[in-house]
C-alpha cells in the first residue's frame, strides 16, 4: 500500500516519492495546506473507494496514519 | 443561422478593497489569502446591481452596433438584485430605453450567466426572438458576513454583458463545427444546496416588525470538491457532445471562484494552465458577472479572433454548474 500511495501523494502534492514514509507529516514536512489536503483526500477517496468525512479529515496528518485510516476502513494493504 | 455573440461590456466599481484593509477588518494576511484563493483585491459598488448591470449592458449595446429598440429579450442572471421587484432586467430595460424587450431576472448564482447565456441562445435559436442582451451581475458585498474571514476574503462586485444576435453562418469554412453558441449542457443538485447558502430575509407578519439578516455561509471543503470533480465532468461531457477535444479550445472561460479550484480542473483535463485566464486576483470571485467580465476582458484585448473554441464553465450554489461551446 505504502508505493501507491507514495505515488499518489507525490502526484498531488508535486513531491517526490522517494521523500516519502510513513512518518511523513504532509503539513510540516510537504508544505501542504488546507486545499492540497482536500484535493489529496479526494484523490485518496477516488482510488480506494472510500468515502472520507469532513470530521476524519484532522486525524490524517501523517503518510501513516491514512494508511491507518484506510485499512480501519476495510482497504486492503 | 448560428447565435453569435456580437457585442461584450463589462464594469466593476471603482472602490477597491486589497487584502491589507481585511487584515484590518478579520484575522488573516495577504500571503493566506493570495496562496489559498490568488485573490489581492476586489471591487465594491456603492451604487447597487442594476448599476452595474446598465453599465456593462452599454458597452457592450454599443460594440454590437444594436439599437436598444431592436433588442428581443434581456436576461440578468443575478441572485443580488437591488430589488425583489421589479427584476434588475426590467430596470436595465427602462434604463438603456429596449421598449420592445422581454425582460426578466434569472437566479442560478455563479452558473446565473451561464444559464442565462443557454437560455437566451435556446430562444434564439428557436426562431422566438432575434437578439438578446445578456448580463451577469451580482454585488456579494450585500450578502457577505464581513466578520467571517472564511467568506468575506473571496468576493466582490461587478457585472458582465453579451448581446446575442442570430447571424448569417460563415461562408468558406467548411468541415468545421457548428458556429457560435452551443452545444451546453447544466446541471444542479439541490439536495447539497444547503453547503453554500444566503438567506433571502426572515419570515415576518404582523408580529415581527424587526427581525435580523442571515449572511451567506459556505462549507468550504464540499464547495470545492463539488468544483474540482464537477467541472472536468461536465467541460468532457460538453466538449464529447460537440465532437471536439481539450486541444480544440483556445480557452476555458472558467468561473472564478479561486485560482486553486481553476489549477485543479487544468491540472484533471491535462491541459496547460495558459489556457485558462484567470483575473480573479483583482476582482476576486463576482458570481455571476465572472465569466462575462473575464469573456469581456479577452475580447477587447484581441485575445478572442473568429473561429476561437471557447468553453464556459460556471459552477455555483444551488448546487449548479454548466458548460457552453462557443465558437466565436
Amino acid at each position: 500500500m505504502l508505493e501507491k500511495m507514495k505515488e499518489l501523494i507525490a502526484n498531488q502534492l508535486n513531491a517526490e516519492a522517494e521523500d516519502i514514509t510513513e512518518a511523513t507529516s504532509f503539513k510540516d514536512d510537504l508544505g501542504a495546506d488546507s486545499l492540497d489536503l482536500f484535493e489529496l483526500v479526494m484523490a485518496l477517496e477516488e482510488e480506494y473507494g472510500v468515502e472520507i468525512p469532513s470530521e476524519d479529515l484532522e486525524k490524517l496528518k501523517t503518510v501513516g496514519a491514512v494508511m491507518e485510516y484506510l485499512k480501519d476502513k476495510g482497504v486492503e494493504a | 443561422m448560428p447565435v453569435r455573440i456580437t457585442g461584450t461590456g463589462s464594469y466593476v466599481p471603482d472602490r477597491i478593497i486589497t487584502n491589507e484593509d481585511l487584515e484590518k477588518l478579520v484575522e488573516t494576511s495577504d500571503s493566506w489569502i493570495r496562496e489559498r484563493t490568488g485573490i489581492r483585491t476586489r471591487r465594491i459598488t456603492d451604487r447597487g446591481v442594476t448599476d452595474m448591470a446598465v453599465r456593462a449592458a452599454k458597452r457592450a449595446m454599443e460594440q454590437a452596433g444594436l439599437l436598444p429598440e431592436r433588442l428581443g429579450l434581456i436576461i440578468v442572471g443575478t441572485s443580488t438584485g437591488d430589488c425583489l421587484f421589479p427584476s434588475t432586467a426590467c430596470q436595465v430595460q427602462a434604463a438603456l430605453g429596449a421598449s420592445n424587450a422581454v425582460c426578466f431576472d434569472l437566479s442560478a448564482a455563479c452558473s446565473g450567466f451561464l444559464f442565462s447565456l443557454n437560455t437566451a441562445a435556446a430562444y434564439l435559436e428557436a426562431g422566438l426572438y432575434r437578439s438578446a442582451l445578456v448580463i451577469g451581475a451580482d454585488a456579494l458585498s450585500k450578502a457577505v458576513d464581513w466578520t467571517d474571514r472564511s467568506t468575506c476574503i473571496l468576493f466582490g462586485d461587478g457585472a458582465g454583458a453579451a448581446v446575442l444576435q442570430r447571424t448569417e453562418a460563415d461562408e468558406g469554412c467548411p468541415g468545421s463545427p457548428a458556429e457560435g453558441i452551443g452545444p451546453f449542457l447544466m446541471g444542479s443538485d439541490g439536495s447539497r444546496g444547503e453547503c453554500l447558502i444566503c438567506s433571502g430575509g426572515p419570515l415576518r407578519g404582523p408580529e415581527t416588525p424587526e427581525a435580523s439578516w442571515d449572511y451567506m455561509s459556505m462549507n468550504g471543503r464540499e464547495v470545492f470538491r463539488f468544483a474540482v470533480k464537477t467541472v472536468p465532468e461536465v467541460l468532457e461531457a460538453v466538449l464529447e457532445k460537440a465532437g471536439l477535444k481539450a486541444e480544440d479550445i483556445k480557452y476555458f472561460v472558467l468561473h472564478q471562484a479561486n485560482e486553486r479550484i481553476i489549477q485543479s480542473v487544468a491540472k484533471r483535463m491535462n491541459q496547460s494552465l495558459w489556457k485558462f485566464p484567470m483575473n480573479l486576483s483583482r476582482y476576486g470571485n463576482t458570481s455571476g458577472a465572472s465569466i462575462p467580465i473575464l469573456l469581456d476582458e479577452l475580447n477587447r484585448r484581441g485575445k478572442l479572433e473568429r473561429g476561437s473554441r471557447l468553453v464556459l464553465a460556471g459552477f455555483g450554489a444551488g448546487l449548479t454548474w454548466g458548460a457552453t461551446v462557443v465558437v466565436w
